[in-house]
């Protein structure tokens, strides 16, 4: 089962992908057009991109006229920047199998 | 740096098992039933010893720091870069034992070595503060 952190770091592990989500943290919105002209790839492969960043809930869409903005969603990097959140899953996981494995020592 | 790098972190976990101290104590302090629910190692309950959890994913360093029979439980926890410690505290309860287990130690720059050895973009996440400010 994929946990969003785990969608998180697909989306990011991709030089080309977590190229163009800097530009964007750098840059604000653009358009793919804008994001292409420094990309070094193809519109419709950074158009793709976009796409993967977006359905990982790192990037909003904005339609205005024939032009798609893009633009990064706020907090779309909160679970990498709170460690402790990770941590209490990890934990809690943990717990889980404390619990299983306490019932198996009774019989 | 800010001034944020340098603060620790905690996590706190807490719940109760309807078990006693003991029995707890045991799957917390016994290698073959710490190793069913956290990693194998090489645990001994002895002040200073240092021993090993190993996962699939790589291992964690640790060194036993406080031992009180069926109350309490510290040990550090040291895994790529991230230097924390993990106290275990039992409290008898009227239908078993409340476990609180801390984890303390973590810096936002702790955090960014952990994640960029794990997958290996330490560059990124070197980046990571004046990315995320901007964002904000």
């Amino acid at each position: 089962m994929s946990t969003p952190h785990d969608i998180l770091f697909s989306a990011l592990a991709d030089p080309t992908r977590r190229g163009i989500f800097e530009r964007l943290c750098r840059g604000g919105e653009q358009t793919v057009g804008g994001l292409t002209a420094t990309a070094g790839v193809s519109q419709p492969a950074v158009s793709k991109h976009l796409g993967v960043l977006k359905q990982a809930g790192l990037v909003l869409d904005r339609h205005e006229g024939r032009q798609t903005h893009y633009s990064v969603r706020r907090d779309a990097l909160a679970p990498l920047v709170d460690w402790t959140s990770q941590m209490t899953g990890f934990w809690e996981s943990r717990f889980d199998d404390l619990e299983d494995l306490l019932k198996r020592m009774d019989q | 740096m800010t001034a944020t790098s340098t603060e620790t972190r905690s996590v706190v976990i807490e719940r109760d098992f309807a078990h006693a101290p003991d029995k707890l104590w045991r799957a917390l302090t016994q290698p073959h039933l710490i190793a069913e629910w956290l990693m194998k190692n090489d645990f001994v309950p002895a002040i200073d010893h240092r021993f090993t959890l190993t996962g699939d994913w790589g291992s964690v360093d640790c060194t036993v720091l406080e031992i009180e029979p069926q109350r309490s439980l510290a040990y550090s926890w040291d895994a790529m870069g991230l230097e924390s410690v993990v106290t275990w505290t039992l409290t008898p309860s009227g239908t078993g034992t409340h476990v609180r287990v801390e984890q303390a130690g973590f810096r936002p720059d702790q955090q960014q070595a952990f994640v960029g050895a794990k997958f290996g973009w330490q560059k990124f996440l070197g980046n990571l503060d004046e990315i995320a400010g901007r964002i904000d």
